[in-house]
């Protein structure tokens, strides 16, 4: 461990909230005990977002991670988890850098119903609320997110069950 | 053709192997319904409609409560905990992720206090 200067005491893990807020949109949130310039750092650094990103004890392990954060910047992360043999990769476009404050980019590795996502960093008393905001095209785009991020059997289930919905749901007649 | 053996998925197939009831389902995603309001949207009699909201029901796709005289459908549980399940696995890799962003936030801001120190020098 490394030694801790002065009587700073122990960090504490902040916990992390989920919520499906609409059809369309999930939002996450955190608090972190540090100042938003610092926490913006570690999201826009690559050689830093890479120590976090694909956290080891999720089962993930990070390949590569390129992140070049400017407004029409791309970034492409890949990583893969224990369970599965193939790697997965993440990549799209920076659309909204504001130093300390804003990071907006676009999520393009799905079959075209890529959410948007939007994080700010609000900070508070030496201490940072990060949002994470994810907004998909539609209901059927974040359904099917669902849908089809389930590993378990069910999961499958409901995927193909989904598949159907969506196939046969445009055929159904409305006579 | 992939074989599906377990029960209540052959029940889900059976259920949606009918138009009418695809349809339901679909309505039901945009937003809870009654049996009457389904029976006019699909221009179907009461009984029709009931019998086609029993099936899905069977599979467990849809669930209904009557509160006084109106019987409301909305999707059912099991798309419901797939839903809650698939966010909190979400919440659970963010968290993962975030304890992992809290190290290098701590060592970062260890950084900037001895930079700090060396530049009062």
């Amino acid at each position: 461990m490394d030694a801790r200067g002065e009587s700073e005491p122990t960090p504490m893990k902040n916990p992390t909230t989920t919520e499906r807020k609409s059809d369309r949109e999930l939002v996450a949130t955190r608090t972190f005990n540090a100042p938003a310039r610092i926490v913006f750092e570690a999201w826009t650094r690559p050689e830093l977002l890479k120590r976090w990103w694909a956290p080891k004890s999720f089962g993930l392990t990070m390949i590569s991670c390129e992140a070049d954060v400017r407004v029409g910047g791309t970034y492409r992360l890949v990583f893969r988890h224990d369970a599965f043999p193939e790697p997965m990769a993440f990549f799209g476009r920076y659309i909204e850098v504001t130093p300390h404050s804003r990071l907006v980019w676009t999520n393009e590795e799905g079959d075209g119903g890529g959410q948007v996502t939007t994080v700010t960093f609000e900070e508070k008393g030496g201490k940072t609320l990060l949002v994470m905001h994810d907004l998909y095209p539609s209901k059927e785009a974040l359904d099917a997110a669902i849908a089809s991020g389930s590993t378990s059997g069910t999961g499958e289930t409901f995927e193909q069950l989904d598949e159907l919905l969506v196939t046969l749901g445009e055929s159904v007649g409305r006579s | 053709m992939v074989q599906y053996s377990s029960a209540p998925l052959d029940a889900s197939f059976a259920a949606l192997s009918d138009a009418t009831r695809r349809g339901v389902l679909e309505q039901l995603g945009r937003a809870d319904a009654s049996i009457t309001d389904l029976a006019e949207k699909f221009h179907m009699t009461l009984t029709g409609m009931k019998k086609h909201v029993g099936v899905l029901e069977h599979a467990g796709l849809v669930t209904t409560e009557k509160v006084g005289r109106v019987r409301t459908c909305k999707l059912g549980l099991r798309r419901l905990e797939e839903e809650t399940a698939w966010i909190e696995r979400h919440r659970q890799l963010w968290a993962s992720r975030f304890d992992e962003l809290d190290k290098v936030v701590e060592e970062l801001k260890r950084k900037e206090k001895v930079d700090g120190r060396k530049r009062r020098k």
